[in-house]
């Protein structure tokens, strides 16, 4: 029995958002502070002629790519992406000038005239030359085992651009501090922003990060945040004054990331009794102007792209293409619900080729311990994929309703999916991230670079050493990620900041609870004085992963889920109205199962938008239905009734049995939802799924 | 312009186009209510004019003279909507909170779960999925 962990706990930092005493980063004032705004590129591509300042220049900071003391490139994982353009554009409202002032009013009047050469821009990746990155997944003799196959079907699925959302738009702060700045701001990552400053502004200067309370992230906050930090820096050092820049709506659905949009071939071979004996898969993700993240979304993309089920022959071919697109970036589920979204309503149009029942054919296939996945990793006892299908089944009653649906408005739908937790393959002992536990007069405290973007990470981690150290919950603090303070756990991405950093966590306490001797930690305080417990993380031994090959054991383990959505739909209007949906999710264990069940209706909420409302129309390159008004999110009256089902089956890798969450409820249910429709008799294989599409399918 | 803050009779000096968002926020430093989309569409900034919830960022000064003001640092700490958004886990990432909990005022007790829904129909919240939101209001609202 557990005390702390497992119990649904207050949250850390919940009166602090109750009262509206939590200070967001556009909640900070400094003295002397000013305004900072970006100037954009209006042409997707092209290069700059000319740039004409038409304001009256008194009292404000103008900074161009000549002010980079530094690399004018943004570090990630290549250093293509400038911080500021020099000549060329690539992309519509990429970054050309910054201004500051401290008159909001004046800086946002003045008039910047900028004129170009334009170019010939690409925005269909099927049509772009420019590989961004490829992967090949290759397990057995596709070829031969097609040519076996008693049934072959074939199709492709496509998703669009996914916008983030998060309330709280992007912001962030730099002040000058000795030869440096310190930022403040709204992100997941405080040491992305570093390694992107240390190159920016040159690596001996002084630089540190404060995470403000974030309101909300959902990968949105992973990369861009180090650009406009760059950006709010090389104002502040240029003026010797605090700079802020906060985005409005219209500017951050602009030029932030948004989830790559996805075209998936698939060519699958299957006996007439319902077992795949080949598949062929074909991933392309559009990427955009610059590589950011693109490479690892991908591969996580393809990873996930056979879904769980067990075929001794596949083949998986990923590409990710540059186009003149703002780059897509890190997004909730980061790939997986692309490949995800494709191979689910494929397994559907399967079922239909063969008059088989949809359950049917993910019952024959599903991964159970033994069975490898399409880059060999075996399955053991933490493969749950049989346990959430049946129980999602029972549950729903799902094959009756399907039955009694038939010929009416009204349709249940089902997908069955998985997500890796952590980083992939060698990932995580190449991160090689630290955690540290504080003794202090005020009791323990961790030190932590993981960001609390809303997740709930303060918590959760706080009831594993609260539980590791057999100490009361309120005695633990959590310290505010700031990069001078903390240890850096790696960045808040993944849905490792449970099973990994709290891991590393777990094992702090356990040695400092060896430390204490039986004294409390008030006790061992006085007698003592304070001492710290840093510890880094160790993955798994038996992970082996080749990076070249693909092959391996791509994560240390997997969380499991199967979502049924049931749905009317308006026959004249196609409009569709979800009714209920029920989430059966394998994660572990819940730390704090008030938070997990959060977690899994927010990020199902999510997923029901990606499926049905939130439709980016991209123009000439640019995002043009950039408000709320016209870029529609779930509602209270579009969100149906969830029903929450959380299964344990404790994985002995994680901290008291937890895997990650966070992301695997974004992936079921834009499929769930497809595959309902289909049961309607429309041949959708596509999202967004709006009234405008679905009547289009309606037509075929 | 003089007008009733969270129950005090104040003066204001911003030019009376202002919004009322940005003169509660940069005026008098009630940073609790938020800016989500400066537009009328995610309800971040609802405050309430004379009991009933506005967004204060459509809102200029103009328009409130003479008004009764109320935003969520007139609630204190220890109303009971706070303390129900923290026990059901109403608040994630937080940035709706203080506006959730503004329009949730405005409800007659024992609401039903479709009075809510509407009454929550101008505020987005991105992390929640709303579902804890509702189970937040309906145990404030019932006791
Ligand atoms: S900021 Fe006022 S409604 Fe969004
Ligand atoms: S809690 Fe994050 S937007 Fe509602």
């Amino acid at each position: 029995m557990t005390r702390w962990v497992g119990a649904s706990v207050p949250r850390k930092d919940g009166i602090g958002k109750a009262t509206g005493q939590a200070r967001y980063a556009d909640d900070l004032v400094f003295p002397g502070m000013l305004h900072g705004r970006t100037v954009r590129s209006t042409v997707p591509r092209g290069r700059v002629r000319s740039i004409r300042l038409d304001f009256d220049a008194s009292g404000f900071t103008i900074v161009d790519f000549r002010d980079v003391p530094g690399r004018n490139v943004c570090d990630l994982i290549e250093q293509d992406q400038p911080f500021l353009v020099e000549r060329d554009v690539r992309h519509m409202a990429e970054p050309i000038l910054l201004l500051a002032h401290e008159d909001r009013e004046r800086l946002l009047s003045a008039n910047v005239a900028i004129e170009y050469d334009a170019a010939d821009a690409v925005f269909d990746p099927l049509r772009s030359e420019g590989v961004l990155k490829a992967i090949d997944i290759v397990k057995g003799d596709v070829d031969a085992a097609m040519g076996n196959a008693d049934v072959i079907v074939e199709g492709t699925y496509r998703t669009g651009h996914q916008e983030h959302v998060y309330i709280e738009p992007n912001g962030v702060i730099a002040v000058p501090e000795g030869d440096g700045v310190v930022v403040y701001g709204s992100l997941q990552c405080p040491f992305y922003v570093i390694k992107a400053l240390k190159s920016l502004l040159g690596a001996n200067r002084h630089i540190r990060v404060v995470q403000t309370e974030t309101g909300g992230g959902f990968g949105g906050k992973e990369e861009y945040p180090s650009m406009i930090a760059g950006h709010a820096a090389l104002l502040a050092l240029k003026s010797g004054r605090p700079v802020k820049i906060v985005y409005d709506r219209v500017e951050d659905m602009v030029a932030t990331t948004k989830r790559h949009p996805s075209i998936v071939r698939h060519r699958t071979g299957v006996t007439r009794d319902g077992r795949l004996v080949a598949m062929d898969v074909e991933v392309v993700l559009d990427g955009g102007a610059y590589v950011t993240l693109s490479p690892v979304v991908l591969s996580r993309g393809c990873i996930h792209a056979a879904g769980p089920y067990r075929c001794d022959n596949t083949r998986i071919r990923g590409r990710a293409m540059f186009t003149n697109t703002p780059p897509n970036g890190a997004f909730r589920g980061f790939g997986a619900p692309q490949t995800e979204f494709a191979v689910e309503v494929h397994m559907e149009r399967i079922a239909e080729a063969l008059g088989m029942d949809p359950v049917t054919l993910r019952e024959i296939n599903a991964l159970v311990p033994g069975d490898t996945t399409a880059t060999g990793q075996v399955m053991h006892d933490d493969c749950s994929a049989r346990l959430v299908l049946d129980e999602a089944v029972r549950r729903t009653d799902f094959r009756a309703k399907r039955t009694a649906y038939r010929g009416t408005n009204r349709a249940v739908g089902l997908s069955l999916f998985y997500h890796g937790a952590g980083f992939t393959g060698s990932g995580e002992r190449t991160l090689n991230s630290k955690a540290r536990l504080d003794l202090t007069e005020r009791g323990v405290r961790i030190a932590v670079g993981s960001t609390e973007i809303g997740q709930g990470t303060r918590t959760m981690h706080a009831q594993i050493v609260a539980e590791a150290l057999g100490v009361p919950y309120e005695t633990i603090e959590v310290a505010q990620p700031d990069t001078s303070v903390v240890a850096d756990s790696g960045p808040t991405v993944a849905s490792r900041t449970c099973m990994v950093v709290g891991k590393i966590l777990e094992e702090c306490a356990a040695e400092m609870k060896a430390r204490l001797g039986g004294l409390s930690p008030s006790e061992y305080f006085a007698k003592h004085g304070g001492f710290s417990v840093l510890k880094t993380y160790e993955p798994p031994d038996w992970i082996q992963w080749d990076d070249h090959t693909y092959r391996g054991d791509a994560y240390a383990t997997f969380a499991w889920g199967c979502d049924v959505v049931e749905l009317e739909m308006d026959r004249d209007t196609f409009e569709v109205r979800p009714i209920a949906l029920t989430a059966v999710h394998e994660f572990g264990r819940p730390i704090h199962p008030a938070l997990a069940r959060g977690q899994i209706e927010g990020g199902t909420a999510q997923g029901m938008g990606y499926a049905l409302l939130e439709h980016v129309v991209m123009r000439n390159g640019e995002m043009a239905n950039a408000q709320l008004t016209n870029y529609i999110i779930p509602t209270s009256l579009d969100t149906p009734e969830f029903d929450i089902v959380m299964l344990e089956n404790p994985y002995p890798g994680g901290p008291f049995g937890a895997k990650g969450l966070g992301e695997l409820p974004m992936d079921g249910p834009g499929p769930a939802v497809v595959n309902a429709l289909r049961a309607l008799a429309l041949d959708v294989r596509e999202i967004p799924a709006t009234p405008e599409h679905l009547a289009e399918c309606a037509l075929r | 312009m003089r007008f009733t803050l969270n129950g005090e009779t104040r003066d204001a000096s911003s030019p009376p186009m202002s919004r009322l968002l940005d003169v509660l926020r940069e005026e008098f430093g009630l940073t609790g209510t938020k800016e989500g989309c400066g537009e009328g569409e995610c309800g971040a900034c609802t405050v309430l004019v004379d009991g009933a919830p506005v967004c204060s960022c459509l809102v200029p000064l103009v328009q409130v003279e003479a008004a009764s003001v109320q935003t969520i640092e007139g609630l204190g700490d220890d109303h009971p909507l706070q303390h129900e958004f923290m026990n059901e886990v109403g608040a994630q990432c937080g940035i709706c909170t203080p506006g959730m909990i503004m329009a949730a005022l405005s409800l007659d007790e024992h609401p039903t779960l479709d009075d809510i829904k509407v009454a929550l129909a101008g505020n987005l919240c991105r992390c929640t999925g709303y579902a804890a939101i509702y189970r937040a209001i309906m145990k404030a609202k019932s006791q």
